[in-house]
């Protein structure tokens, strides 16, 4: 894909309120950095909708492959002794 | 919206899907047939990726250039409290064809091979931008019933299978929603103004029932990729069951404000539970969608001046952006 004339590609977080994550919204092309922050705020908070941006280079993104998925995430599949309901606990014994 | 494929007359006959291997594909029809959201690194087949390059493109084209029929009445305006709206509503439809150009981007599209195909001529957008805004009843009537029928089309999108485009429908049908409302409250007030404001509302709705009815495309018997794009959850519904849908829950609303609606065969059908409507005028569709509509010239010398009167400034931003990250690795 020819990326030649294009401004980088940067993906865009927006923190909703304080005490929450930063969650991916989307992205944007932007010259630099600060522009990124400025077309973010544009595009994706023209409702008030967060209160801080964070905006990455796509390209400095390391995703795992959707193909690999199964051998990436088979090892916790077999755990279930990580879950609280493996444990059975008499109803009488309260607060656990 | 603007969501309805254009191209379907001449789109070429999906390759066999003997070319591509068949476990993946029957495990992606599978995936998809049980309503799971196919992301940008998963495997699908060629055809299910051009489809929705092409859908998405031309629902970010038609975003972009129907900022231009309402951006010209932006300096028109009759009042503050107008110009503010429809400033910000313009805005909008400006970030709809970003999330959706960004979408498409996540198929492998670029930025720049997309805006070149709407600026030659190679994509199409929606046939409703090709015709003229020529008093200010009609951003009521667009706000009212060209994004009314943007809604009715992109509500079931943002079940569509493809992830990043449902994830754009929905931050899009959220901000539709303040867009018909205020075309409504606009034709409101024309309609409870002067004899002269209730005939240029009249008029304004005369033009553009017609033109509205047809956004959601030919009529199913003639969508040829009607069936494919369902199964494929890329569109949800048919063209000829959104229309009806839209004519349902419209024509009440124009009675509600005394506006008549332009079609003597217009009937209430109590057995069907739907209102009856006139045949549509598809040859004057197809022309629009060759480029002979009203304005379709206009509109595109409109985008690409300000594509061309913008290029410096993005090879001036680049350039300093360089220069800046150059210093920055001098100086480390
Ligand atoms: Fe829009
Ligand atoms: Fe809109």
């Amino acid at each position: 894909m020819s990326d030649a004339k294009d401004w980088p590609l940067w993906e865009v977080f927006v923190r909703a309120k304080g005490g929450l994550s930063h969650r991916h919204a989307g992205s944007v092309h932007a010259a630099d950095a600060k522009m990124a922050l400025e077309h973010a705020r544009d595009t994706y908070t023209r409702r008030m909708e967060g209160v801080s941006l964070w905006v990455v280079p796509s390209a400095q993104i390391t995703a795992s492959d959707p193909a690999d998925a199964g051998p990436l995430f088979e090892p916790a599949e077999d755990k279930i002794y990580r879950h609280p309901t493996f444990y059975s606990i008499p109803s009488h014994i309260k607060h656990i | 919206m603007y969501t309805t494929d254009l191209s379907g007359k001449n789109a070429k006959k999906p390759e066999a899907a003997a070319a591509e291997d068949p476990v993946l594909l029957a495990t992606f029809e599978a995936r998809v047939a049980n309503d799971e959201f196919i992301e940008p690194k998963d495997w699908m087949p060629e055809a299910y990726r051009r489809t929705l390059v092409r859908q998405i493109s031309q629902h970010a084209h038609s975003e972009i250039v129907g900022m231009l029929p309402e951006g010209n009445w932006i300096t028109r305006a009759p009042n503050l409290r107008r110009k503010a709206i429809l400033l910000a509503k313009v805005q909008d439809e400006g970030g709809h064809g970003l999330y959706l150009y960004s979408a498409a981007e996540t198929l492998g599209a670029s930025r720049e091979e997309m805006i070149d195909a709407l600026h030659s001529g190679k994509a199409k957008y929606s046939t409703i931008f090709n015709y003229p805004t020529l008093t200010w009843a009609d951003i009521g009537a667009i706000g009212w019933l060209v994004d009314g029928a943007a809604i009715m089309n992109q509500v079931p999108l943002q079940r569509t299978s493809y992830g990043p485009y449902a994830r754009a429908m929905v931050r899009i049908c959220k901000e539709e929603s303040f867009h018909q409302r205020q075309g409504y409250e606009l034709m409101m007030a024309m309609m409870a103004g002067t004899p002269e404001q209730k005939r240029m509302g009249q008029d304004a709705m005369n033009r553009w029932w017609h033109p509205s009815l047809m956004m959601f495309g030919p009529p199913d018997d003639k969508s040829p990729n009607t069936e494919q794009s369902i199964r494929w959850r890329i569109k949800r519904e048919t063209n000829d069951e959104l229309r009806q849908k839209f004519v349902d829950v419209t024509v009440p609303q124009a009675e509600a404000i005394g506006l008549s609606v332009p079609d003597p065969n217009l009937k209430w059908n109590d057995a069907r539970g739907h209102y009856d409507f006139g045949a549509l005028d598809w040859e004057e569709f197809y022309a629009v969608v060759r480029g002979e509509g009203a304005v379709a010239k206009e509109r595109m010398t409109a985008r690409v001046k300000a594509w061309e009167d913008g290029a410096w400034v993005r090879e001036a931003a680049r350039a300093y952006a360089e220069k800046r990250a150059a210093a920055k690795v001098a100086a480390e």
